[in-house]
């Protein structure tokens, strides 16, 4: 059996099989591979001795998009890319635009923003906690992470309308003012959480099945995560305590306090831990920032017509899955002459072949689950 | 729809020619506002001129001492530093970066198409440094038959993004270990997303043979 392919050279490359290996393919219609994420697998036995990613099922040439739509309209396509972390996506553009706009959302706006992003990386990570859990095999932690996630998607939903893909934001500021009660909920919501929080880790913290199908499964090393170019709680989990949030502090986390959670090992489980204690970070930022909201306007004056100055900009988040960045050139008309997306998913995806490689063909499943893609934003 | 942008002018000069530093302050439109306004003439175009500011740290003069000629240009836009190099340099100039100035991370990887320039393409590496906390922005031209070198023997990272790129823009990075297409799927035609790419026709031509039907764009 043999499995050829041309590269670009269009010299034909063939890979030979041993005796006792196979070739599987899992996806891109799989449950467990979060969307069409198709992976071959090259595997003697149960072992991994190959992997390789093929993905584009799902692209839909977004940075092209952007390049026919002014400024402003290229907004909710963002919101398409990462669609389980819309606000996130839509904080990185408009922070990117105004920036090379040279204008600054208010601290009322910038504040607002905070607390969403961060109400939105509770609801992103609880998405994976969920679907990775289940994946694994624990059928109980999905339905009390969409008990919660619900609760932030109605703020979202009382706030703008949307529930994920939500247009939250405008380049300059805010459209919306907050709601009546805005700050009562999120807090009831913060205040509520910490307990949830504990109620996931007695189901599998200490777990025994838990344990066994994550501990030592996926390691990434420090170097290898640098390396590759991985970012997000998957490097932190490798021991590198890097988040934009506290390096490159953008909208106004400079203001609040909070920890950045690192792990050594750079396996599942300590991405699990890393992602858990996070939720609880984004929890105190929420708390500190829904005390004091500035009074003020929600939008900075950038005109209608916005047709920033020539020359180029790249601004980037932490995003829940990683650093999102956004490389934008302008020619000085009201289109952006060239709009690229840093998506974290897709860079993070690259690691996979690292992780995956002498692992069983169960735990690939662990794997895919850990790196916390989404197929929006890794094929945009 | 306007889906031919080859007919998009590019700004006279190269992007980074037209660099500038700090947020820009509409001054342009101040000696606008200024002169006596003529009856029936029209505004004057509202542009923005301020001149690029060129960079000169300390790190541009250890390249330049390193690399002389291959460091073309190093200029400051919006506060992000900007280094223009020579193509061919590029993997020299790119294994130095991070061995030498700690760019440890490869954050992206991409390309700007500028049809009417003789070289058309630019290819952009962001570099963020872990040690300075630091962001650098590696820039070469390329024309569109020319192979640049591939920078993933330095970061391993660069592996899927070059891929992108030359699905993307055509672009052909030498030494690539396995350059093939990535989003897209193999038997593509063209690429996206150079300037004179022509949506219509691809679809027309897929529609026709995926469908059997003509298709209605």
């Amino acid at each position: 059996m043999s499995d050829s392919r041309t590269n670009g050279s269009s010299e034909v490359v063939t890979t030979v099989l041993g005796a006792d290996e196979i070739i599987l393919n899992m996806g891109p219609q799989h449950p467990s591979t979060h969307g069409v994420l198709r992976v071959k697998l090259k595997l003697d036995g149960e072992r991994v001795v190959e992997s390789e990613c093929i993905i584009g099922y799902l692209h839909r040439g977004v940075e092209k998009i952007a390049e026919h739509r002014s400024y402003q309209q290229f907004a909710p396509y963002v919101d398409r890319m990462d669609y389980v972390a819309a606000v996130s996506n839509g904080l990185g553009y408009c922070e990117a635009v105004e920036k090379l706009l040279g204008a600054e959302a208010p601290p009322r706006a910038r504040v607002v923003r905070t607390i969403l992003t961060e109400l939105q990386r509770i609801a992103s990570h609880l998405l994976w906690l969920g679907t990775h859990a289940l994946d694994i095999g624990a059928l109980t932690p999905v339905f009390y992470c969409f008990r919660e996630r619900e609760e932030i998607l109605k703020i979202f939903e009382k706030y703008c309308g949307a529930r994920l893909t939500t247009h939250a934001f405008r380049i300059g500021g805010l459209q919306y003012e907050t709601y009546d009660g805005f700050e009562e909920e999120v807090k009831r919501f913060c205040v509520d959480f910490a307990q949830k929080i504990d109620e996931y880790e007695t189901l599998l913290t200490e777990n025994r099945i838990w344990v066994g199908r994550t501990k030592g499964v996926g390691i990434l090393s420090a170097a290898d995560a640098i390396a590759l170019g991985v970012t997000g709680p998957v490097l932190r989990a490798s021991g590198v305590k890097w988040d934009l949030r506290k390096a490159q502090p953008y909208a106004a986390y400079d203001q609040y306090e909070f920890d950045i959670p690192t792990r050594e090992a750079g396996d599942t489980y300590d991405r699990y831990l890393v992602r858990m204690e996070e939720m609880r970070q984004s929890r105190r930022i929420c708390l500190q920032a829904i005390e004091k909201i500035p009074t003020g306007p929600i939008m900075a004056k950038v005109g209608k017509v916005l047709k920033p100055p020539p020359g180029e900009v790249y601004h980037s988040i932490e995003a829940p899955k990683g650093e999102l960045g956004y490389y934008i050139v302008s020619d000085g008309t009201t289109q952006p002459y060239r709009v690229r997306v840093r998506p974290p998913s897709f860079i993070n995806l690259q690691a996979f072949d690292k992780m995956a490689r002498g692992s069983l063909v169960a735990d690939v499943v662990a794997i895919i689950g850990t790196i916390d893609i989404v197929l929006g934003e890794v094929d945009r | 729809m306007a889906n031919d942008p080859s007919e998009k002018v590019p700004p006279s000069q190269p992007p980074e020619g037209k660099a500038e530093g700090a947020p820009v302050s509409p001054k342009a439109a101040a000696p606008a506002a200024a002169a006596p306004p003529k009856a029936g003439a029209p505004p004057p175009p509202k542009v923005v001129t301020a001149a690029p500011i060129p960079l000169d740290n300390e790190l541009v003069q250890r390249l330049e001492a390193h690399f002389g000629e291959a460091i073309r240009e190093a200029t400051l836009d919006r506060k992000q530093a900007i280094v223009l190099i020579a193509a061919e340099k590029l993997r020299e100039i790119a294994r130095y970066c991070r061995d030498e100035e700690k760019f440890d991370m490869l954050v992206d990887l991409t390309a700007v198409d500028w049809p009417k320039r003789e070289k058309r393409f630019d290819l952009i590496l962001i570099l963020y440094s872990f040690a300075k906390n630091e962001r650098l922005r590696l820039k070469a031209h390329a024309g569109e038959n020319e192979r640049v070198p591939s920078s993933v023997e330095i970061w391993p990272a660069a592996n899927w993004l070059e891929r992108e790129c030359y699905d993307m823009f055509g672009i052909v990075f030498e030494g690539h270990p396995n350059l093939r297409r990535i989003l897209l799927p193999d038997e593509w035609e063209g690429h996206p997303l150079r300037k004179n790419y022509d949506i219509l026709k691809q679809d027309t031509a897929w529609v026709r043979e995926n469908l059997g039907i003509e298709s209605g764009q």
